[in-house]
């Protein structure tokens, strides 16, 4: 019969070879079981003298943790042994495509709006509407354009039978936000506006936003301070600007905003952005607020105007023809 | 309004150079929009005279000219303009000359025939778009002498695109106060002084037609040499202000129009029968224009008529019958004003084009008519000879031109600027701009101009003392003023995140015109809801569109027509209602689809997309809103017609319609070859936004209870129907129903189909237990199985 220490050492190199979790446990089971080798050994002491018993159960209980060390280190050696195999088995192709269905998109002349709108939201003005169909009292009458005034001829006007028009601009908002409110006004007016005129740089129908404070105490110079800062915060860069007096009859004085602009190309030059001006005072009139007392200023500017510049899009047409290979671009 | 850059600098001193020059018009208002550098590059041109002109014996339309260019010395040039004839003097590019463009001039040979030189047309020398032949020179005009000084170059044509207001500036008058204001120089008035009469011939003249010619002013000059030739300086004036010369008459009368900015009209006296009327024209009255164009005029059109009829429309053109012609010995001149509101349309009403229109619509200075027609008259005598008769004006009796005096108050001027500009400087800007000015204790009284009649209010002067002054003077600030706090109703989902969810669902967004023709409405049936527009551009955009739907998908076939067959676009905009509904404009969204479901994917199969997928989509928008929002359902009532009967449906939200979804019916696919089908959505925007507020509900403590369950029901039975009795059967312990499968085939009776779901049940206050579950399943099956006649699926 083999002795204890021979089963022992043999017990120690099986320990270390278990192929398996299940052969580890089995040779726990035959060691430290309740019939174990050891367990054995351990109830056999009772019958040994206490001298050789105290000797030899200390020996006894140092190989049983001995055993139980060497075990737990090989259990966990085989568990990391398993763990790699089965990662090692669950590879998946990470080039194949995600199974999302992909996004659509935003329209440009649309993100433009919003980011038009969202920095003087930011400024602390708020969003107001007014209809696309007008009457001449507030598209032209109220913002200060007689009959028969020249400036009409330049809004090349879209008529109902009933003589309603398409609003050529977005200023008919000025007198409808004007009306039964009290200064301070900061009101952004977006919408479409028509105009009869089709070609490369001319559609139908645009997009403009309008804006309008009333104060007390406004001036041209809070005009020039606020287009300066949204034309920076629009295209996120300082542009060399200039005012140039014009004419609009609903405003006095009146400007158009040119940026220094400079095309993929590099060439320099002026490039008209906006219309703007003090508001008329008969046009505050029209809208109830008194003009000793209050000043304002408004400005209106062509979204597709600030989409192009935006994205380097030459034709205003692809706007509106909806392509998605165009709106794809989007994204 | 175009002119000579060297005719502005004669009226007023500028030391400017020409880029400083047209940047200050610019930054003053008068938007410079082209400028043409005029004889820059004509070293070696010279003054030439044709001394004898022989046909080329190789070419029928060549010639061979001898042109003398300097002393007794000649060139040999050959030639193919059609006026090249002895005495001609024309420009002439000898060898080494350099045109404008570049062409270089050398001693060429012509088809054998040496040439040592060129004869010149005007385009040729980029002075004028003329290149009908040789450009004719004055038969004085000095030969051999260098073309550039003898034409008064270089100068430039500068065009300015005058805003509607600065009528004024139609007339080198009007631009060179404007100028002396900027720029500070003196200015130099052409003279208008009397003429003195020299006969009695007269015409009378009668004003019947109101305000619409309150002032008139005529004279006869007789014995008028209407081929004498147009002097030089006044042809080169003339062609770079973009006018063509045409005789001596004709070309006076322009002149004056553009200097002083009064039209004015020659008669041929001769051709005029009794006085003259000023009078509206009668509906339908015929009129043969100097043009060639024949009108019929429009009820109160302003004609100027004599005995005979209608001699000239009115501050627009004259007549033929009474046009002056190389023949004609006496005239009549004609300097009137007309008020705008007479003239407005006329011209654009007939077609018509003319320099006097354009102005009158805009407004003429109404004190200028005298002074025109004497400058006229001085000018005429000058170049045709004559003797003048006395100048007649007839006034309208009690009218003449407002003159307003104008409060301009200091702090008014800063307030709404916001910068102090100096007493000084606002004087002097006002007094430069030619108006009387009086001080004040708080500002000025000032008067203007009669011929600046757009100045007339406090806001007119701020702007002019701005604009001389220069807005880039005015430095920049941010206003400080009160805010208001503004939101949307609570509960309501933002556009943005409506829009932004269709986008990260794969739509795509479009923008169409809100205008549609009334053939795609006609395919859609939608003609009598729609507004259509008086005067359109053209019957593809004739109405406002009733819906948003026909040009989406158009769009759509617009894309699958570029090989894309999947297309997923929405838009957000305005329909507009004939009949009013919930309003005349409605904010909508809608959506239009075709294709597969899914972009094409190596993990799925594909299959097209259906009416569920589109509901779907409708349940994710609606989904947008907080739990405990108006419930949807889908009604097949009141379902438009050109929706799929069977495959669409009105989506209603609480008791309101919003909108509908589904196919397109076939009919409509197939009348507008679309090839496909087309799936829809449109919506009532703000009824699809209209949301509550959310209001959480305490977390259960206790485990809920899940039961699946499958019935067999008939197929005429929706699932609607059956989840409705479902969840008043399970009675409060439902928390959940969900339908996980529907099936029809093997295993189930003929005409049946089963629906298998599962029901969550929950308690708040305990566990349930399994007999709990048992007694809620046995309510249910007993309810389906009583109103659906449904089974239980072993």
């Amino acid at each position: 019969m083999e002795s204890l220490q021979d089963r022992i050492d043999q017990a120690r190199a099986e320990i270390a070879t278990a192929p398996t979790l299940e052969a580890l446990e089995q040779k726990r089971v035959a060691l430290l079981g309740r019939t174990g080798l050891l367990t054995a050994a351990l109830k056999e002491l009772g019958a040994l003298s206490p001298d050789v018993r105290k000797s030899r159960g200390a020996e006894l209980n140092r190989l049983k943790s001995e055993l139980s060390e060497l075990l737990e280190a090989r259990r966990i050696a085989l568990a990391q042994q398993a763990m790699a195999m089965r990662v090692a088995s669950e590879v998946v192709d990470i080039g194949l495509p995600g199974r999302a269905g992909g996004t659509g998109s935003l329209h440009p002349v649309m993100q433009t709006l919003e980011r038009i709108c969202a920095i003087f939201e930011g400024m602390g003005y708020g969003r107001s509407e007014g209809p696309e169909i007008e009457d001449d009292w507030h598209n032209f009458e109220a913002l200060n354009f007689p009959p028969h005034h020249p400036a009409r001829a330049m809004h090349d006007t879209f008529y109902f039978a009933n003589g309603e028009l398409l609003r050529t601009h977005t200023s008919p908002v000025q007198i409808r936000a004007m009306k039964g409110r009290e200064p301070p006004l900061r009101i952004i007016a977006p919408g479409r506006v028509y105009r009869s005129d089709s070609d490369q740089t001319h559609s139908p129908m645009f997009h403009q936003v309008e804006g309008l404070m009333v104060a007390e105490g406004v001036s041209f110079a809070d005009l020039k301070g606020t287009l300066e800062a949204f034309v920076t915060a629009f295209f996120g860069r300082r542009f060399e600007m200039r005012f140039r007096p014009s004419y609009f009859p609903f405003t006095e004085p009146s400007a158009e905003v040119d940026i220094r602009w400079i095309d993929a190309a590099g060439n320099v030059r002026w490039l008209e952005v906006l219309g703007c001006g003090m508001v008329h005072p008969v046009v505050l009139q029209n809208g109830g607020i008194d003009a000793e007392r209050y000043t304002g200023f408004a400005f209106g500017l062509g979204v597709e105007r600030f989409a192009m510049l935006r994205y380097g899009v030459d034709d205003l047409r692809a706007f509106f023809e909806n392509d998605v290979r165009f709106l794809a671009q989007f994204d | 309004m175009k002119f000579s850059e060297r005719w502005l600098r004669s009226l007023v001193t500028v030391e400017a150079e020409r880029e400083a020059l047209v940047e200050g018009l610019t930054l003053a208002g008068l938007e410079v929009e082209s400028v043409v550098p005029l004889g820059e590059e004509l070293d070696g041109v010279v003054v030439g005279e044709i001394v004898a002109c022989v046909p080329h014996p190789a070419a029928d339309r060549l010639r061979i000219c001898t042109v003398v260019a300097a002393g007794t010395e000649s060139s040999q040039v050959v030639c193919g303009a059609p006026n090249a004839r002895v005495g001609l003097r024309a420009p002439l590019a000898l060898p080494g000359a350099r045109l404008p463009g570049g062409v270089q001039i050398s001693v060429t040979e012509l088809r054998g025939i040496q040439s040592q030189g060129m004869l010149c047309s005007a385009r040729e020398l980029a002075l004028d778009g003329d290149d009908a032949g040789l450009m004719e020179l004055p038969e004085d005009a000095p030969v051999g002498h260098a073309l550039a000084e003898y034409l008064g170059l270089p100068d430039a044509s500068i065009e300015l695109k005058l805003t509607p207001n600065r009528a004024d500036c139609f007339s080198m008058i009007g631009l060179a106060h404007d100028v002396a204001a900027l720029f500070g120089g003196a200015m130099r008035l052409p003279d208008v002084s009397p003429v003195a009469a020299q006969n009695e011939l007269r015409r009378d003249v009668s004003l019947i037609a109101g305000e619409a010619c309150p002032r008139y002013c005529g004279r006869i000059i007789d014995g008028v040499d209407a081929r004498a030739p147009t002097p030089l300086w006044m042809t080169e004036r003339l062609r770079r202000a973009g006018l063509r010369p045409i005789s001596a008459i004709v070309d006076v009368t322009n002149y004056v129009m553009l200097e002083l900015g009064q039209p004015l009209h020659a008669f041929d006296d001769e051709t005029l029968d009794g006085s003259i009327t000023v009078r509206p024209g009668t509906q339908g009255e015929r009129l043969h224009l100097l043009d060639g164009t024949d009108v019929k005029l429009g009820r109160g059109e302003l004609v100027i008529g004599d005995a005979r009829g209608a001699q000239a429309l009115a501050g627009v053109m004259g007549g033929a019958a009474s046009a002056v012609g190389l023949a004609t010995k006496r005239i009549f001149l004609e300097s009137a004003h007309f008020a705008p509101a007479a003239i407005m349309g006329v011209a654009r009403r007939h077609g018509l084009h003319s320099d006097a229109a354009h102005r009158f619509e805009r407004g003429v200075d109404p004190e200028l008519p005298r002074r025109a027609l004497e400058r006229a008259t001085a000018l005429l005598l000058a170049v045709c000879g004559g003797c003048p008769g006395p100048l007649h004006e007839s006034v309208l009796p009690g009218w003449s031109p407002e003159r307003v005096s104008i409060r301009l108050r200091r702090a008014r001027l800063v307030r709404v600027l916001g910068v102090e500009v100096p007493d000084p400087e606002v004087e002097r800007i006002l007094l430069a701009l030619d108006l009387k000015v009086a001080r004040e204790a708080w500002g000025w009284l000032a008067i203007a101009p009669t011929r600046r009649f757009d100045l007339a209010r406090e806001e007119d002067l701020i702007e002019e003392v701005a604009r001389i002054h220069g807005y880039a003077r005015i430095p920049p600030s941010l206003p400080l003023a009160g805010v208001e706090a503004r939101a949307e109703p609570e509960g309501t989902v933002p556009l943005a995140r409506v829009r932004g969810l269709l986008a990260a669902r794969d739509w795509r967004e479009a923008v169409n015109l809100s205008l549609v023709g009334e053939l795609q409405l006609q395919s859609w049936g939608l003609q009598d809801q729609a507004m259509p527009l008086a005067n359109p551009l053209s019957s593809e955009l004739s109405s406002m569109r009733p819906s948003l739907l026909p040009a989406l998908v158009a769009s759509l076939r617009a894309n699958r027509n570029r090989q894309q067959a999947r297309v997923r676009l929405f838009e957000v905009g305005r329909s507009f209602h004939a009949k009013p509904s919930p309003g005349r404009e409605v904010e909508r969204l809608a959506m239009a689809a075709c294709g597969s479901a899914a972009r094409e994917q190596w993990g799925a199969g594909s299959r097209p997309l259906d009416f569920h997928d589109m509901k779907g989509e409708v349940e994710a928008l609606l989904g947008l809103r907080a739990p405990g929002s108006p419930a949807m359902r889908l009604t097949r009532e009141g379902l438009p017609p050109w929706l799929h009967p069977g495959r669409a449906a009105c989506v209603v939200v609480g008791d309101t319609p919003v909108g509908v979804v589904g196919s397109l019916h076939p009919e409509l696919e197939r009348n507008l070859a679309l090839e496909a089908e087309i799936y829809v959505a449109e919506f009532d925007l703000d009824a699809l936004r209209a949301g509550r507020l959310p209001r959480p509900m305490p977390l259960p403590r206790f485990p809920a209870v899940r039961r699946d369950l499958a019935v067999m029901v008939p197929e005429a039975v929706g699932w609607d129907d059956v989840a409705q009795r479902v969840v008043s059967a399970a009675g409060a312990l439902l928390a959940e129903l969900c339908l996980f499968d529907v099936y029809r085939g093997v295993g189930l009776e003929a005409g049946h189909k089963s629906f298998a779901m599962g029901l969550i049940l929950q308690d708040h206050s305990r566990t349930l237990t399994d007999s709990d579950a048992d007694a809620c399943l046995a309510r249910v099956l007993q309810v389906l199985a009583q109103s659906c006649a449904a089974r239980i699926r072993g």
